[in-house]
């Protein structure tokens, strides 16, 4: 028998719909957790005052017209850089400590209209600058698997609160392997929907060329829900798809994945990695296999370049987003930026500067150029390509300190797919040491259906998904 | 590519474009990290982008607009939107005097 934070998004509904338990009951399950492990782990910064009010109701819905929504009385944990009425958001800065939102993220309304509730926000790399959840101005989240090491970023703390069952799903947003890589590091789901597939209007800038708000949750199917729930086109932000959004959840329930053409990246298996992650992966790959699907082994640009790109564009537009946090409208004075953030303001103002401009940014968007070229080549051939996350497990706690570039080192597998703005699923494969290791699916632009539904066909067909004994880590 | 090396002169001006206070070993740390990582950057130069037309957006999407009509969906009523701010007068944001100020010319 399943414990009531270990169920399915489509669990929770069945046992609503069947009044196996409450929305009141889950919710309060949820806050006894949290009460009891969130002190230690760090991973909420604000919890919502008003959830066992707002499960009540969603109670008392159900109790006169059943399950209606896709999401209804779903708990969500919220990253702290989605805009939120009610709750305050900071986006881990002292900057905005105690800043109230005069409105909802689009996500945010979409979810709520879709009958979840939120249980609170979540920590994160200030700014969502960095890998680690360490750039944080109120202390870094640790890894339920293991204290002593970091849970990813910058979404670590919506991981962390999958992992460790302190909500059903999660909201996360990703520039360049913010959902991906924590989920990777605390071995559950994240899901990355292609650039401008959902809307990214009230969600704290960092690099708006490749901003995208994705699920991390524990199974697959839970981020093809929720991913179909915040996508299409939003009126408030101009760079969302008005593309018709597809039944993911339809799309995805398939026994075998025969006729699916897969690229194994030789370049992903990098040098310097661990053989038992290659092997991982490798070992993947042949599980792909013998579900149906043809992997070959496939060639892409090599990966560091991806890390200068990434480096240029990122801060660039990092410099310019954060020049409205002047202390006039809304938070406080610049002084109170961290070092991580002025430091990225600063490399940006440099290499959008006269003289710089043209040898810097103007070289980093044209091998952006080659990186989307080689993409489009490998999609006409691919229904999706794969390799590792992350070079390796969580780092222990301090790992990020004195590396200016630790974001940018720790996202080189998945640097060259958000420049593109691909889509992509990050999915347990394994552990080392203990640790869980997360591969990648990643499709084309708009074939979200395709990397859901490979990531699922893997998820259901292998036992990696594991909660970790908290009793025993902490 | 030759090697570029950013002092801590070039941080401080940096600095005042971004509007932001550095302390002096900020200055110091800065000058060494930016160097490290325009050497990163700098391996860009090993790819031949001659004729390679840069990519500034991913998806395709281009000259958004809409019509040019009040859409009260869009704005704030004025209580709210100057709720956070520090400093208020009669309805308005209040800012530091820029103009005939005595604080140092921006540039």
């Amino acid at each position: 028998m399943k414990e009531l934070h270990e169920l399915s998004i489509k669990e929770v509904l069945d046992g609503y719909a069947n009044k196996d338990f409450t929305c009141v009951d889950l919710v309060k399950h949820f806050q006894s957790r949290i009460e009891k492990y969130n002190k230690k782990l760090n991973v909420y910064l604000a919890l919502n005052e008003n959830a066992l009010v707002e499960a009540s109701n969603i109670d008392k819905e159900i109790a006169k017209n059943g399950v209606t929504l896709p999401l209804q009385g779903i708990p969500f944990a919220v990253k702290d850089n989605f805009l939120t009425i009610g709750m305050v958001t900071t986006a881990s800065s002292n900057i905005l400590k105690g800043y109230r939102p005069q409105y909802n993220a689009t996500t945010i309304e979409r979810i709520l209209s879709a009958g979840a509730v939120i249980l609170g926000k979540t920590n994160m790399d200030s700014f969502a600058h960095g890998s680690s959840t360490e750039t944080s101005d109120f202390g870094p989240t640790l890894n339920p698997w293991n204290l002593g090491r970091l849970p990813g970023g910058s979404s670590g703390g919506s991981a962390a609160a999958v992992s460790a069952g302190l909500c059903t799903v999660a909201l996360g947003s990703e520039t360049a392997g913010s959902v991906r890589q924590p989920a990777a590091w605390c071995g559950v789901t994240g899901f990355k929907p292609s650039y401008g597939r959902a809307s990214r209007y009230g969600i704290i800038a960092m690099a708006s060329s490749t901003d995208q708000p994705g699920p991390i949750t524990r199974f697959v199917e839970d981020s093809a829900i929720i991913t179909e729930v915040i996508s299409g086109k939003d009126p408030y932000d101009a760079t969302s798809s008005p593309s018709p959004v597809e039944k993911y959840i339809k799309a995805i329930s398939t026994s075998d994945l025969r006729g699916v053409r897969i690229g194994l990246v030789k370049e992903y298996l990098l040098p310097n990695m661990r053989d038992d992650v290659k092997n991982l992966i490798l070992d993947a790959a042949d599980k792909l296999r013998l579900l149906g699907a043809t992997v070959d082994e496939v060639s892409l640009m090599d990966p560091k370049y991806a890390i200068g790109v990434y480096t240029v564009i990122q801060r660039s537009e990092v410099s310019s987003n954060l020049a409205r946090f002047d202390g006039i409208r809304f938070g406080h004075d610049r002084d109170s930026l961290c070092e991580e953030t002025k430091r990225r303001i600063m490399l940006g103002t440099y290499t959008l500067s006269a003289g710089y401009y043209d040898a810097f940014y103007k070289k980093a968007l044209a091998v952006r150029t080659k990186i989307v070229d080689e993409f489009n080549e490998m999609f006409k051939s691919y229904d999706a390509i794969i390799g590792a996350v992350s070079p390796g497990p969580a780092l222990p706690l301090g790992a990020s300190k004195n590396q200016p570039m630790f974001g940018e080192m720790e996202d080189v597998l998945v640097e060259q797919s958000s420049i593109a703005g691909l889509c992509s699923t990050s999915v347990p494969c394994g552990f080392v040491d203990g640790l869980p290791i997360g591969l990648q699916i990643t499709s084309d632009q708009l074939h979200e259906s395709k990397s859901l539904m490979i990531a699922d066909c893997f998820q259901r067909n292998t036992d990696f998904l594991k909660f970790p004994d908290l009793n025993e880590t902490i | 590519m030759h090697k570029i090396i950013v002092t801590p002169e070039e941080v401080k001006k940096i600095a005042k474009l971004a509007n932001l206070k550095l302390q002096n070993d900020e200055v110091n740390l800065f000058a060494d990290q930016f160097t490290q990582t325009v050497d990163v950057i700098n391996e860009l130069n090993e790819i031949d982008t001659t004729q390679i037309v840069g990519t500034y957006q991913v998806n395709g999407l281009s000259n958004v607009t809409r019509e040019d009509e009040v859409d009260l969906s869009r704005v704030l009523p004025q209580e709210i939107a100057l709720r956070e701010a520090k400093k208020t007068h009669n309805g308005f944001f209040v800012v530091d005097r820029l103009i005939d100020s005595d604080a140092e010319e921006l540039l």
